[in-house]
């Protein structure tokens, strides 16, 4: 049943990693190509952690929490630049 | 009993996976550029949170031990989520708004996405 379920999780996640990489070729401003990159990392954090309990490994968790913090601070600096023209003053 | 423990763990997971394809389907849905913000900010984020939250309970139950790492996560999700929203919705006001086309900011004299700094210096500060 887990297996069954981690499928469909799996499955969810890559088809909006999907629909959020489309949005991103075809968002017709850069605050919402901001938004589908930031959504972007959000479910490539989940698949790490599905792809952890899948194969039983810790040390997928490492890595998403490495992903957290990189995609939060991408973000913030990206709309940072665009509302100041400068990420530190 | 491991049966029961087994369709919670599957529940996380389902709850979690719509969520996620919801928030995602969300953004490419919504045809307002605010309300696009409410999707992934909000769905998303639960769906992950459904995901960690099974995987939680994965070692818990079936592995005997507790974890952290997962909750750490979790914690840095949900801090940091309102905050990139409301740094994409001061990006929409910046570029999409005129200081007339707002409403009134009360008692300070202009939105802060539009306020200059007043004694800006210009080029690289050494």
């Amino acid at each position: 049943m887990i297996e069954t379920a981690a499928i469909f999780a799996f499955v969810c996640f890559a088809l909006g990693l999907v629909m959020n990489l489309w949005k991103v070729v075809t968002a017709e401003d850069v605050a919402d190509r901001i938004l589908a990159l930031d959504t972007m990392f959000i479910n490539a954090i989940a698949l790490l952690v599905l792809y952890g309990l899948a194969l039983g490994s810790d040390i997928f968790f490492e890595a998403a929490m490495i992903i957290a913090m990189l995609g939060f601070v991408s973000t913030v600096a990206y709309a940072r630049f665009i509302l100041r023209g400068n990420i530190i003053e | 009993m491991e049966f029961f423990f087994e369709l919670i763990i599957a529940a996380f997971l389902v709850i979690g996976g719509i969520f996620g394809i919801v928030g995602s389907f969300g953004l490419i849905k919504l045809n307002d550029r605010m309300s696009r913000l409410h999707a992934p900010t909000k769905a998303t984020t639960l769906g992950v949170g459904g995901v960690l939250l099974a995987s939680m309970a994965h070692a818990a139950f079936f592995e005997t031990y507790v974890s952290i790492h997962e909750l750490m996560i979790t914690l840095f999700l949900f801090l940091t989520a309102p905050i990139t929203a409301n740094f994409i919705a001061k990006v929409h006001i910046h570029r999409h708004d005129t200081p007339d086309s707002l409403p009134e900011p009360g008692e300070d004299k202009i939105w802060a996405t539009h306020k200059k700094p007043e004694n800006e210096v210009i080029g690289p500060q050494v």
